[in-house]
Formats: C-alpha cells, sequence, structure tokens
C-alpha cells in the first residue's frame, strides 16, 4: 500500500463547522415557524396549569355548592356544572392527568411499536411473522375496546389506565414504521452501509429510522388527540383513574345530559382537549420540517 | 438447493488472472438463484429465478476487470455475492485465499475493510439525512479507525480532497450537491477504509457523459496510486473498454467470453459479444452507415426458464443441434481469452 492515503501523512488543520450546529437549526427552524411557537406557548400554559394545579385553581375542583349549572360569571369564569363544582377549577385540576396521559402513552406506545417496526421489517423471517400477525390480530379490534378490556382486567388506576391506552396504540407505529423500513432498506445507502461494515442496529438507528421519521411524527400527533379521548372513554365508563381526580375526559362525560342546558360544560373542556391537539400538530409539523434537512438547507 | 445445481454443473473453465499476478479474488462456479414464492398462505418456493448460473472468473491483484452485458444477465448479483450482501446458492466466492462464505462475525468484518463498493445512483447511495463528514466517516467509526470526532473530521477532509473536492463539502447534505460530486463522496467513503479491492456497481452509468469521464479519470488514478484491484460492472462498452484490463461478458448468467480489453474488442469470438460490439455505435455518421452490424433477434430468454444447451442458442445466427443440447463450457482459446461457444474455434469467422 502506498503512503499516500489519509491518515499516514500528518493530520491538517481542523476544518471548520461549515453550518449551524443542531441547536442553532432547532432554534432557527422554531424561530420562523409562527405556528409552533403558538403552540409552544399554549403548551407552556398548560404545563404550567398541570404542575401547580390546586394552588391555581380559584376552588377545590370537588366542592359542591347550591349554585348549580350557572353560567359564567365573575365569580365562576367558566361556570359551574350540575353539583355545583366550579368548572374553571376542575379544567385546570385535570390538566394534569389529561396531558400526562395523552403524552405519555403515545411516548410508549412510539417507542414500543417503532421497535416492533423495525425489528420486523429489517430483519424480516419468522420474527416479522410473529410481529405481523400479533399487530394485525389487535387491529382487527377497535383500541378502545383493547383498553376497555384491559383496565377490566388489570383494575383502575394511573398506571394501568396509562399501560392500557399506550398498548392500544402500538400497533399503528408497528405499521406505519414497518412500511417506511421495508422500502427503506433496499435502498443504496443500506447496501452501503452493510458493505462498510455498520452493525444492523446502527443501520435501524441511523440510516432507516432517521428516514422514516415524516410519517411516525404525523401518526404521534395524531395519537395523542386520541389518546386523550380514550382516556375520556374510559373515564365515562367508570374504567378510568378514580373518580376524584376530574380530567377533561371525565368532565367531558359528566356534562352529556346537560350540554342542552348549559353549553358552557361542553364547550370549555373540549376547547382544552381541542387546544392541546392543535399545539402538538403544529409542533409535530415543526419538527418534522427539522428533521426533514432538505426543507431547511441553507 | 445446492444440491441441485451441483447437479447439472458444467466442467469449469477456469480462466486465469490476466495479467500474471496471482488472483485476489476469485470465483468459483458461483450460482445465485432466487426463489419465485407462490401460494396464498405460505410461501412455497414454485420456481427460481437464475441470476447467476455457475461463474467461475479470477481477478488479479491492481487488475480491473470490466464486466458487460445486458440488464439482467446477473453481472449485478455477481458484484452483490463479492461484497457479501448475498450468499451464494452454490460455488464459492474466494478472496485473497479465503472462501468469504465461511467467515465468522468478525472475520467478516476484517473483510469489509478489504472490499469496498461504488455504487450506481450517486442520488440514492448517500443516506440523505446525513452530512459528508458523517458518510465519509461513518466506516472510520464503526471500524475504530478514528474513534474520535474531530480525528474523523480531518480525515474526511483528506478523503474529500483526495477524491478532487474541496474539503469545505464536508458539511454538505447530499442534495446539497450535484451528481458528480456526489460520486466522488461515494467513492471517498469507499476508499476511506484503504481497501485492496473495489466493486464499481455501474459506478458511473447514472452521470452525464462529461462527469463520465472525471469519474473514470478519478477512479484510474486512484487505482495506479493506491494500488486498487477493480470489478467495473457496466453496461456502457466505450467506458469498460477505456477502464479495463481484461473484460467479461455475461449472457443470461452464464460467462460468454473473457479476454484482453484489445482482444475482445478487436476480435471478439463468442456471436454475442460480436453481436454486442456492433450495437455500439460509432460516431461517424458515414461509416456508421455503411459498417456491417450483426443484430441479435428476439429477445432475452427469462432467467426463470433459460433454455437448454447454450443459453443463447434461441438467438445465435450460427447455432445448430449441438448448441441446442449441450452446455458449452468456458474453453480457453490461448492469449488469456476464453470463450463458451462450439462454434468459435481458433479459426472463427472474425466480426
Amino acid at each position: 500500500m502506498t503512503a499516500t492515503l489519509p491518515g499516514d501523512a500528518p493530520l491538517d488543520e481542523p476544518i471548520a463547522l461549515q453550518r449551524p450546529t443542531r441547536r442553532q437549526r432547532l432554534r432557527a427552524v422554531l424561530g420562523a415557524d409562527r405556528k409552533a411557537q403558538v403552540g409552544l406557548a399554549v403548551l407552556a400554559v398548560f404545563a404550567v396549569a398541570g404542575i401547580f394545579g390546586a394552588l391555581i385553581a380559584p376552588y377545590d375542583p370537588n366542592a359542591m355548592a347550591f349554585d348549580m349549572l350557572t353560567a359564567p360569571s365573575w365569580a365562576h369564569p367558566l361556570g359551574t356544572d350540575d353539583l355545583g363544582r366550579d368548572l374553571l377549577s376542575r379544567i385546570i385540576v385535570g390538566t394534569q392527568v389529561s396531558l400526562f396521559v395523552g403524552v405519555s402513552t403515545v411516548g410508549i406506545a412510539l417507542v414500543v411499536g417503532v421497535t416492533l417496526g423495525l425489528l420486523a421489517g429489517y430483519l424480516g423471517g419468522w420474527l416479522d411473522d410473529i410481529i405481523m400477525r400479533y399487530v394485525d390480530l389487535q387491529w382487527a379490534f377497535p383500541n378502545i375496546i383493547i383498553a376497555v378490556y384491559l383496565v377490566a382486567v388489570f383494575g383502575n388506576g394511573l398506571t394501568n389506565v396509562i399501560a392500557a391506552v399506550s398498548l392500544a396504540f402500538v400497533d399503528d407505529f408497528a405499521r406505519v414504521s414497518r412500511s417506511m423500513v421495508l422500502s427503506i432498506r433496499e435502498e443504496q445507502y443500506v447496501a452501503a452501509a452493510r458493505t462498510v461494515g455498520v452493525s444492523d442496529f446502527r443501520i435501524m438507528w441511523r440510516h432507516i429510522l432517521p428516514n422514516a421519521t415524516a410519517p411516525i411524527i404525523v401518526q404521534a400527533t395524531v395519537s395523542v388527540s386520541y389518546a386523550i379521548l380514550a382516556e375520556a372513554s374510559l373515564s365515562f365508563l367508570g374504567l378510568g383513574v378514580e373518580s376524584s381526580t376530574p380530567t377533561w375526559g371525565l368532565i367531558l362525560s359528566d356534562a352529556r345530559s346537560f350540554v342542552s342546558r348549559a353549553w358552557w360544560l361542553g364547550i370549555f373542556p373540549g376547547l382544552a382537549i381541542m387546544l392541546t391537539v392543535l399545539s402538538i400538530n403544529f409542533i409535530g409539523d415543526a419538527l418534522r420540517d427539522y428533521f426533514d434537512v432538505r426543507e431547511t438547507a441553507g | 438447493m445446492s444440491g441441485r445445481a451441483q447437479a447439472g454443473q458444467a466442467p469449469a473453465g477456469q480462466v486465469q488472472a490476466g495479467r500474471g499476478g496471482e488472483a485476489l479474488v476469485e470465483l468459483r462456479q458461483l450460482r445465485k438463484y432466487f426463489p419465485v414464492r407462490g401460494g396464498i398462505l405460505f410461501g412455497r418456493t414454485v420456481s427460481q429465478v437464475k441470476a447467476v448460473d455457475g461463474v467461475s472468473l479470477s481477478i488479479g491483484r491492481s487488475e480491473t476487470l470490466g464486466l458487460v452485458g445486458e440488464s439482467g444477465c446477473g453481472k449485478s448479483t455477481i458484484g452483490r455475492c463479492l461484497l457479501k450482501l448475498e450468499a451464494p446458492s452454490a460455488g464459492q466466492v474466494i478472496f485473497d485465499g479465503q472462501d468469504i462464505a465461511g467467515l465468522d462475525r468478525s472475520a467478516t468484518k476484517a473483510l469489509r475493510r478489504r472490499v469496498q463498493a461504488v455504487f450506481q445512483d450517486p442520488y440514492s447511495s448517500l443516506n440523505p439525512r446525513m452530512t459528508v463528514a458523517e458518510i465519509v466517516g461513518e466506516p472510520l467509526l464503526v471500524h475504530g479507525v478514528e474513534p474520535g470526532a474531530a480525528g474523523r473530521r480531518r480525515r474526511a477532509g483528506q478523503l474529500l480532497e483526495l477524491c478532487g473536492l474541496s474539503a469545505r463539502l464536508i458539511d454538505r447534505y447530499p442534495h446539497e450537491m450535484s451528481g458528480g460530486q456526489r460520486q466522488r463522496v461515494g467513492i471517498a467513503r469507499a476508499l476511506a477504509l484503504r481497501p485492496d479491492f473495489v466493486v464499481c456497481d455501474e459506478a458511473v452509468s447514472a452521470l452525464d457523459v462529461s462527469i463520465q469521464a472525471q469519474i473514470v479519470r478519478l477512479l484510474e488514478d486512484l487505482r495506479a496510486e493506491l494500488g486498487l484491484t477493480y470489478l467495473f460492472i457496466g453496461h456502457d462498452l466505450s467506458v469498460v473498454r477505456h477502464i479495463s484490463h481484461r473484460v467479461a461478458v455475461m449472457y443470461l448468467g452464464h460467462l460468454v467470453e473473457v479476454a484482453d480489453t484489445d482482444s475482445l474488442f478487436d476480435d471478439p469470438r463468442h456471436p454475442y459479444t460480436q453481436a454486442l460490439l456492433s450495437a455500439v455505435p460509432v460516431p461517424d455518421p458515414e461509416v456508421e452507415r455503411h459498417r456491417p452490424r450483426r443484430i441479435v433477434e428476439g429477445e432475452i430468454p427469462s432467467p426463470m426458464n433459460p433454455p437448454p444447451g447454450c443459453v443463447f442458442h434461441t438467438r445465435c445466427p450460427l447455432a445448430d443441434e449441438v448448441c441446442r443440447r449441450q452446455v458449452p463450457a468456458l474453453e480457453p482459446l490461448g492469449a488469456g481469452r476464453a470463450v463458451a461457444c462450439f462454434k468459435a474455434g481458433p479459426a472463427a469467422v472474425p466480426a
């Protein structure tokens, strides 16, 4: 071997970085994206409400009073429910569980589902058969039925609700990521990585996953809204988190008999769910731009 | 499957490395069959695509062997077997005296340092989410050659300059570069581990003609400078002629002719080679209009159901009864040439 390959000669000067760092790029993406800023601001407000809930709430969320079903007023900015409980306080206190369930279930489902999808799609063979037959099985049942079944078997409580809802969403992520993997693994850069001697794990992590992010992010932002609603449905069936803890879903389902007389009971918790979902969608769009280097190349 | 493949083995016409040196790479009766699965529930193998069907070939050190043939003739499959991206159905791939099929995990990783590839499409052979520094530095990282990020960056810069690119392109993403620049990045990645052998699988086919010339020159310079050995797979005969020392011609999974570049192009012996060469247009329109051409009739048969006897007999103007029944072996004709044809004796009719 001749002595002209790099490494034989003394190393040159370091080459200065020719592009913005990841953090600078994230900042640039967010700085240019108004909708993402609004989303972050709204989520920040909800996060404060979630963390300090009981301290901020003007009333005890479970304290009943005689002024039942009163319309929004100075005393009760969002009105009261059928038991005279202050709706604003209930929504503020409910933020914690609703947001936590919505985000954590999707987080867990995403990690588990994408891992399964990557393994099934990349390694194939019997592992693919087993994983995908399970996913098909789960696909045959509506997510909410699975969650109801699991909570019914394992009992109520925050942990069980989160576990049940996460599991119910795993198949969506497995399916989306597997289909991406199947097309990406045929790309020449994957063959090139194998030729270079890159391990299977690193190929999945560095070569396949980064090129599969867009549909996974879309799936995640959609799933957050379904997860919040799934928690609501469980609460509605009496299978949610304990009934002393108000959640957005619980407030909404409690309101069902009274919405014709008290519009605020339906509007405000619904608005909270909608604002959360919208914000997460905005942030999801910005994240997709950030991950897509072609969009933000400068 | 392998047992069946062995059963129909033709006598091996082993072709020695043309340039006198010992062989670095050797294919022995290489076969690669792809199963065609059918059935509703459990994919049963209903038939096989015989992509490569008994190819024996050797490549000497510092030699460039051109491998040509129509698309679908199995030339890229040979490249993938050499790169250990596909496991042969039967036969052996010998690299530097070792059968690469028998290597364990760590020996395979060691092999990867010595055998590299430049791929066809510079638009899909680079990961769009990685910068040039990450792409060229990855081989150095995964083999532990250069564990530090700063050192990898410097080496990546040097490799870019070796391949005729400015080191300032190091933080570009692939979509920010031209096709020629991308292909140079692909070459830099292939050279990062100082390989001995590089498979160039249609390495210039996707580029503009003017860029092709630059990349071919770069590959030639690198070969001379670094003592590389190339398998240059292509279908553009003028490019293959330019870069290769020897050329092997494939048809439907079989090798039909191997010879030194000049003798192959000046005096092709196999009727398929003659037809292939006569299909190359001549730039001078006057010559083009009057030159004799040998045109092959019909379609290339399906590799799922190749014809018996000589695979070329269905389209060969010289074919007779023998060709339809017997498989011609690749017979040496002297001067490093070998032809698989009953009709191509030493005194074959010149084309």
